[in-house]
């Protein structure tokens, strides 16, 4: 639904308005790697998820994201987004249509890719680019410790 | 923009891009448009093929040699034509105006409707070995009348001393919504209904939406700003606010 003409009039007009403070960067950062099946692979989310017994997100400053352990049980996430628009039936009804673990589970075992990460990441929406940097930075330091190539970012 | 942040940091990364206008101006190293719903960057529910494809899509972008990359997804995600159709019993107002200690029919009402979902939602959570309720806290048995004792005007007791009222509201909110939602879906020929149509539902023909939006005005009028302001954008989408403002 996320063509723009399938949005409604006041989801259009809130798309173009954000696309005005969408940050730009002169850098065009490019990181190769091995073959997919010999990928380890990680998800950041920004839909605002966490274990159910973990700090619910809230709009303060300096708390960034929360840490999903590899071995997460779907029943083990819940979603703390303060989006009211954002919508959530998806994701009721099956984790995978927000965070695949289950899909990159099977692609494992399957050989498509190498391995899956022992940590993913949940950020609970975009942040101002200003204010990113650093929590972002300790994010892709702890990634390279768990020697992972390939992050997949799923937005909310 | 997590994408070139993390990739600069040395970490291959691939996004989905739900609104192409903006990955278009942020030009991440790798992103994948798709057409779905917002809210679901894999596509559809309970479709595994259909999201491995996506995955597959997104995945194949790190074989490219350069970038930045930005590649729409071919497929539009399986259209979900299904309507939501719930018999429910009418609310017995007489009856609920004899009983003294039950005399507000809305609050009967609310009741009756979330009682009648229980079975539903139990075997919502019984076939999916899980549920998404429960980011509040409160116990599905307490958590109508936590609700509704907003509509009253005087504020409930937080029943969570880590985040404040306003918060516990909304998450009380989100999971009122997750229960009707997995239960309905989990009633014969109602998994088929689209996001929309789901949400239309909740909020123009359950008591449970009445009851929510009654406490979104009352909650927007609080003195407590933390409150108005979590009651005025974060409690009810934009359009089912402005379509019952009148």
């Amino acid at each position: 639904m996320v063509r723009l003409e399938k949005l409604s009039e006041a989801e259009r007009d809130i798309t173009q308005r954000m696309a005005q403070i969408c940050p730009s960067f002169e850098t065009r950062p490019w990181v190769g790697g091995p073959p997919l099946s010999r990928r380890r692979v990680a998800i950041i989310t920004t839909a605002g998820l966490h274990t159910r017994h973990d700090r619910p997100f809230q709009l303060v400053q300096d708390d960034y994201y929360r840490v999903i352990p590899g071995d997460v049980q779907s029943n083990d996430l819940v979603m703390s987004h303060l989006s009211s628009g954002m919508d959530r039936t998806g994701y009721q009804r099956d984790w995978n249509c927000v965070f695949p673990l289950d899909r990159l589970r099977e692609m494992a075992q399957e050989g498509i890719i190498g391995s899956v990460a022992d940590f993913h990441y949940s950020y609970n929406s975009s942040r101002a680019k200003e204010d990113s940097t650093e929590p972002i930075q300790e994010v892709a330091g702890m990634l390279k410790k768990d020697n992972v190539n390939a992050v997949l970012l799923f937005p909310s | 923009m997590l994408g070139h942040f993390i990739e600069e940091e040395g970490v291959p990364t691939a996004s989905i891009s739900l609104i192409r206008l903006h990955t278009e101006i942020i030009k991440p190293p790798r992103a994948l448009w798709v057409p779905f719903e917002l809210g679901r960057p894999l596509g559809p529910p309970d479709d595994a093929d259909f999201q491995k494809g996506v995955l597959l899509a997104l995945m194949g972008m790190f074989e490219a040699p350069d970038g930045p990359r930005l590649e729409d997804y071919p497929e539009d995600e399986p259209e979900m034509t299904g309507e939501i159709t719930v018999l429910t019993c009418p609310v017995d107002f007489a009856q609920a105006a004899v009983d003294p200690g039950e005399a507000d029919p809305l609050q009967v009402a609310f009741r009756r409707e979330m009682t009648a979902m229980r079975p539903w939602y139990d075997m919502a959570v019984a076939g999916r070995r899980r549920t998404t309720v429960g980011v509040s806290g409160i116990d599905l048995e307490a958590l109508g009348d936590f609700l509704y004792a907003f509509l009253g005007g005087t504020e409930p007791e937080n029943p969570r001393d880590d985040i404040p009222l306003a918060y516990t509201l909304k998450f009380a909110v989100e999971d009122l919504q997750s229960y009707y939602i997995e239960g309905v879906t989990a009633q014969p020929g109602q998994g088929g209904a689209s996001g929309q149509v789901l949400t239309d539902w909740f909020w123009d023909e359950t008591v449970a939406g009445k009851v929510l939006l009654a406490a979104k005005k009352v909650c927007q009028a609080s003195k407590d700003e933390g409150m108005s302001q979590m009651a005025a954008h974060f409690l009810v989408p934009m359009e089912v606010a402005h379509r019952n403002e009148n």
